[in-house]
């Protein structure tokens, strides 16, 4: 009976040492290295202007990286969201072609209402249909893509045809940084906050370790999927409408293909493909290395070309590190336990 | 254990049932699940339902944990109507239910997958993870057992998931607390500490369910007994005054002769030789012989190291130093591939994830490991494949409507046997099986035992875990006991009692340090420490 005089010690967490274990840490150890190592050959890499265009590039494709990490998480994934991103930038345009002289904030209601509703049918289409979400989305996405060529056309919006108070949302800075950008950190804070520290957030890593565990558990599945396809629907929509006001031109072709660059980047950041782990932060930590590898290889002069390849290196490489140290990780456990009986 | 239960139930009618189920009926298609469902479960009791596996038992938990809608019946919770729409609808009426597979999540911490949904609340309305860790630990202070709360669920083993799902249950404050086969896993000491929890349970006046293959469990806990066959209810009994010959008649509908029939086999050359095998921090010295013809159990608690032998063993965990040979050839350690060559079979204690392919048809799995000798030109001929299947099934008795079902519509029992009909295709040498029967029922145990115990008569050396000690000490020619990882007793089939092997298996005195005074042993323990 040896275990029966065996009280369990109460752990205590050793904050220190869950920070340099969390899985963030490798992706922002690579960035900085990156930015260092860019600076040291090219220290114009980080001169105000440049950096303020770094953080530009970063924003957009980090909202979208915390949108899909909501997704990714529950075990399911959208691939709709260049798609949306497109109907919604273009939508924007048009909204201050017929009212030119509307609120902003209106604007943004709007183009998250409109992102939410067509989320919502990726949703709905997921949760009732059973059919994984891969295909869903994948499918919505042409159909997405279609209804905005239809609609588009050949019709472009310019910056220029917008009023000048939303363009300057994406050159005006507070304490040197976008508001674009201030609006993105905003969001991915609140919605990592959200993740970790919620119940219905909780839920959703709850789903995606073990979807049939969390029916047994009378959690709601369907329901907590259905709200974050929608969240990332709304979440992509806001993209939409800072893309408008961040590039010069939204049309039929706006965010083409960004939806793999999206998965990439949350993939990078350390979020399982197949859910329950991972962080909307490291997501976002993710999109930011991907976007500044575009422009540390444009400072170095490394042809372009390589950009891509560089790319698939990184996710691979991020697939990889995570095996090891949770290999690592069950080994240490499995020997600490040995000791502890 | 096997006496009966100490505080016999004063007077039924003068309660409110905590929960009354009577005459509830479930189909699925054609297929009758439960056709009388009927239980009465009053505050303050310990009531065992029993029957064997397909008799409804699960369905029927099902229904009071609101994952199934009754058909038809009455259900009453607290003397009021019931009717629940999902599982969260159940928990509030203060039903908790331990499930027969843990359901964890394995991304999530252990404190975590305890109060996931009910998480406590810091700071504006924030999860506070500190107080859920310190609930967490106190918890498993109260069932005495050693898990950290801040480790990630994947990678437990089944008994710790299990202890787990024990938690999670107690922490629910429930008034019924169900538990389908909670102890299928867990080992002496493990179900003891349960059984103490289920009795202040008890005292505090929760009415408890308690669902066991088990006879002493459900005579040493269990103050009435429930017994179904068919998906009907049979008949109640206060323990006390049952015998379990009495039980089992009921359940199986007909007279059951030795439960455990090991027949005397011939006993050959040596077939295994495991020579100081080590793998650090698991096992130390694991050193035996199994021959021919031989049952071998590896006894011992949950957690000793016995899987992790026998996966070391076929080489799906490497191991540090040692070698394993069969027939006099050492095998390569690490290898799978090499140890199925030379001729070893494994059915591994979670049939459900490792035995088989649960979406693929009976055919295909008990094929899986024939491919080679049924392809031609490495085509697998669809024909060939349905005959060895139906040549197979029909040995090992396997009951299924169709070869081409998904083995996940079989019963547990018939779902080992398609495992064992899987290995025995290839004609091995060696088989390994780790808790061959468990959350098998009763006639389906004596038919895998029956099955296990032929394939000794015919040569094959038999290594079998098992948790379960009627079944070690019926079944094996010798039993080897292990204790954290070290194998503390080798007893032959005359020599092995329930004493012995448990004394081996807890490390306690009597096995260990036969030879030293109180204080000795004291001064020997802290040192260990």
């Amino acid at each position: 009976m040896s275990t029966v005089t065996h009280a369990p010690a109460v752990p205590r967490s050793n904050a220190l040492k869950r920070f340099f274990t969390a899985r963030e840490i490798p992706v922002a150890g690579a960035l900085i290295a990156l930015i260092l190592v860019t600076y040291i050959i090219n220290p114009r890499f980080l001169s105000p202007q440049s950096t303020k265009d770094l953080m530009l590039n970063a924003t957009i494709m980090v909202i979208l990286a915390v949108a899909q990490a909501l997704v990714i998480i529950t075990r399911n994934v959208d691939l709709s969201v260049g798609a949306i991103l497109g109907l919604v930038a273009f939508g924007t345009g048009t909204v201050f072609d017929m009212f030119p002289t509307i609120p902003l904030v209106l604007v943004f209601v709007i183009g998250m209402i409109f992102g939410g509703l067509l989320g919502s049918i990726n949703g709905m289409l997921v949760t009732s249909a059973k059919v994984p979400a891969l295909v869903i989305t994948l499918g919505t996405l042409y159909i997405f893509r279609g209804v905005l060529s239809s609609w588009a056309g050949s019709k472009q919006f310019f910056s220029g045809d917008n009023p000048k108070a939303f363009g300057n949302l994406s050159v005006d800075t507070l304490i040197g940084i976008p508001i674009i950008t201030i609006i993105a950190v905003v969001i991915t804070v609140a919605v990592a906050m959200f993740m970790s520290s919620v119940r219905s957030g909780r839920d959703l890593y709850a789903i995606g370790s073990e979807p049939d565990a969390a029916r047994l558990f009378g959690i709601p599945v369907g329901g907590r999927v259905l709200s974050a396809f929608i969240a990332c629907g709304a979440l992509t929509g806001l993209a939409g409408v800072l893309y408008a006001s961040r590039y010069n031109s939204v049309g039929a072709l706006t965010g083409s293909g960004i939806e793999l660059d999206v998965v990439a980047a949350v993939v990078v950041g350390g979020v399982a493909i197949f859910g329950g782990s991972g962080t909307v932060a490291g997501a976002a930590i993710g999109a930011v290395l991907l976007s500044t590898i575009t422009g540390a290889l444009t400072a170095t002069r490394v042809d372009k070309f390589w950009q891509q390849a560089i790319v698939g290196v990184l996710i691979l490489a991020a697939i990889i590190i995570d095996r090891v140290v949770s290999l690592r990780r069950a080994r240490k456990l499995r020997v600490n336990e040995a000791k502890d009986v | 254990m096997a006496t009966a239960a100490e505080t016999a139930p004063a007077s039924h009618a003068a309660r409110t049932p905590a929960l009354s189920l009577r005459g509830a009926s479930k189909t699925f298609g054609p297929v009758i699940a439960l056709a009388d469902g009927t239980i009465e479960i009053l505050p303050g009791e310990i009531h065992a339902l029993v029957g064997e596996n397909g008799a409804g038992k699960s369905t029927l938990v099902k229904i009071l944990a609101g994952v199934h809608s009754p058909d038809g019946g009455e259900f009453l919770v607290e003397g009021k109507p019931a009717h629940f729409r999902n599982v969260s609808e159940s928990k509030a009426a203060g039903i908790s239910v331990i499930y027969q597979e843990p359901t964890l999540f394995p991304d999530l911490t252990v404190a975590e997958n305890i109060f996931i949904g009910r998480q406590p609340k810091g700071r504006a309305g924030l999860i506070s993870r500190g107080e859920m860790r310190r609930r967490a630990a106190e918890l498993f202070t109260t069932l005495g057992v050693p898990i950290d709360p801040d480790r990630i669920a994947d990678g437990l083993s089944i008994a710790d998931q299990q202890i787990i799902e024990i938690a999670k249950a107690i922490s629910l404050d429930a008034n019924v607390l169900v538990m389908d086969e909670p102890t299928a896993a867990l080992s002496g000491v493990e179900v003891e500490r349960l059984f103490t929890v289920a009795r202040a349970l008890r005292e505090k006046g929760a009415g408890i369910l308690f669902i066991s293959h088990r006879f002493e469990e459900v005579f040493g806990l269990s103050d009435r007994i429930t017994v179904m066959r068919d998906g009907r209810y049979i008949q109640v009994h206060n323990t006390a005054e049952v015998t379990v010959p009495a039980i089992v008649k009921e359940m199986v509908g007909r007279e059951l002769g030795d439960l455990f029939p090991k027949q005397d086999a011939e006993i050959g050359d040596v077939v295994l030789k495991v020579d100081g095998l080590n793998s650090i921090g698991t096992f130390t010295g694991i050193d035996f012989e199994i021959r021919a013809g031989e049952i071998v159990a590896l006894s011992g608690l949950v957690g000793a190291g016995r899987t992790e032998v026998a996966r070391a063993v076929f080489g799906i965990d490497p191991y540090d130093s040692g070698s394993v040979s069969i027939g006099g050839a050492a095998l390569k350690a690490h290898s799978p591939r090499d140890a199925i060559a030379a001729g070893i079979g494994f059915v591994p204690e979670d049939r459900r994830k490792q035995g088989l392919v649960l979406d693929l048809s009976v055919a295909r799995n008990v094929t899986l490991t024939l491919r080679h000798s049924l392809a031609r030109f490495g085509i697998i001929s669809g024909r060939r494949e349905r005959a060895a299947a139906e040549d197979w099934s029909q040995r090992l008795q396997v009951k299924t409507g169709s070869q081409e079902l998904p083995v996940s519509t079989l019963s547990g029992g018939n779902q080992q046997k398609v495992v064992l009909a899987k290995w025995l295709a290839t004609d091995p040498k060696l088989l390994i099986v780790d808790e061959p029967t468990r959350g098998i029922d009763v006639g389906t145990k004596a038919e895998v035992h029956r099955l296990i115990s032929d394939l000794a008569g015919r040569g094959i050396a038999i290594l079998m875990i098992s948790s379960e000690l009627p079944e070690v000490l019926g079944m094996a020619d010798r039993v080897l006991v292990m204790h954290e990882g070290r194998i503390t007793a080798e007893l032959s089939r005359a020599d092995a009692t329930a004493e012995r092997v448990m004394q081996a298996a807890t490390g306690s005195r009597e096995a260990l340090h036969l030879d030293l005074t109180d204080e000795e042993l004291s001064t020997e323990l802290e040192a260990g420490k």
